[in-house]
């Protein structure tokens, strides 16, 4: 029986529905992005149902993802970067959930689809372009001029412009590579398990040791996912700090 | 030789792109550690920055491992 750790990315239709040559199926996938959304909301529409001066523990719960973001942006973009917040509340709620939901037998991790996480980032991006574009016009440009003598700046506008370019890659693969990485392993330790306790006789109990591995990098795996959401939102939150104001130091 | 044994060969030297990134999150976490040993006031400021660190820093070794998944396994 072969193995292949790869298999649980597989996108598989639940009910088959085409429009034209366009391929519309719900799939598996979007199973679990409707139950993420669906979860989130929930969550914020509990938590806000009833609001108290004095928060009560549903409230408390959301009130500290509020501030604990509204801290991020402050501290990354500041006060005029406030005005992205519910667009970083969401891409940090939607990875978080996410990368969580994906941890769960089951569910299908959304996050682990190159497809999902460049459409974050491609969005991400147009949105610092739209900015710097919007409110500074052609002057955006100096973005990419750094303060340098004028012999060092010619060689650093290309190293500049490509490495404006190359973010939304970076953005989508970090967060891609890592829930990819991440499942793949503990798929491969599963596989060991079972490997391991297929053996005929008293050697079958050694399978415990691949079971604490799994256990592990399950541990690892949570940190990793809350980790690689709050990377893409601190990273979303400086990108906006360079579109709005270009170089200037606090 | 054969398509199967070069994409076999070429995902186990994509894997080398790991060791740059255990060498790089080690100088993250050994700077940090350094760092709060001598100044330990200044160890809560920077936490978050450590994350940011080591975030990017994981980033490049799993290009490498994205890679090689994908000559394992592209179609």
């Amino acid at each position: 029986m072969k193995m292949n750790p790869m298999e649980q990315f597989a996108v598989k239709p639940i009910w088959d529905f085409h429009i034209g040559h366009y391929d519309l199926a719900f799939t598996n996938q979007s199973l679990s992005m409707l139950l993420v959304v669906g979860a989130a909301t929930l969550f914020i529409l509990v938590a806000s149902a009833k609001p108290q001066l004095v928060p009560g523990r549903m409230q408390s719960m959301a009130e500290l993802v509020h501030e604990f973001v509204a801290n991020m942006i402050r501290q990354a973009a500041g006060e005029d970067g406030m005005i992205f917040f519910p667009f970083v509340f969401t891409l940090f709620i939607f990875v978080l959930f996410s990368n969580f939901f994906g941890l769960l037998p089951g569910i299908f991790t959304v996050t682990s689809q190159i497809a999902v996480t460049f459409a974050l980032a491609i969005v991400v991006f147009l949105t610092v372009l739209v900015t710097g574009f919007g409110k500074h016009g052609i002057g955006f440009l100096r973005l990419f001029v750094p303060h340098a003598p004028w012999y060092i700046v010619w060689l650093l506008i290309p190293i500049e412009l490509i490495s404006f370019i190359i973010r939304p890659l970076t953005l989508s693969v970090r967060l891609f590579a890592n829930m990819l990485a991440g499942h793949t392993m503990l798929k491969v330790f599963a596989g060991f398990v079972v490997m391991i306790g297929g053996i005929k006789g008293i050697a079958a109990l050694a399978s415990i040791g691949p079971m604490f591995m799994i256990i592990a990098v399950m541990a690892l795996e949570m940190l990793v996912a809350f980790l690689q959401a709050f990377v893409f939102a601190i990273l979303t939150c400086i990108y906006l700090n360079e579109a709005l104001h270009l170089h200037e130091q606090h | 030789m054969d398509v199967a044994a070069a994409k076999l060969i070429g995902a186990g030297l994509a894997c080398f792109a790991l060791a740059g990134a255990g060498i790089g999150i080690g100088n993250v976490f050994g700077s940090y550690l350094s760092g709060a040993l001598r100044n330990p006031g200044a160890a809560g400021s920077q936490y978050i920055n450590m994350l940011i660190g080591f975030a990017l820093c994981e980033a490049t070794g799993l290009f490498g491992f994205a890679v090689a998944m994908i000559i394992l396994y592209g179609s």
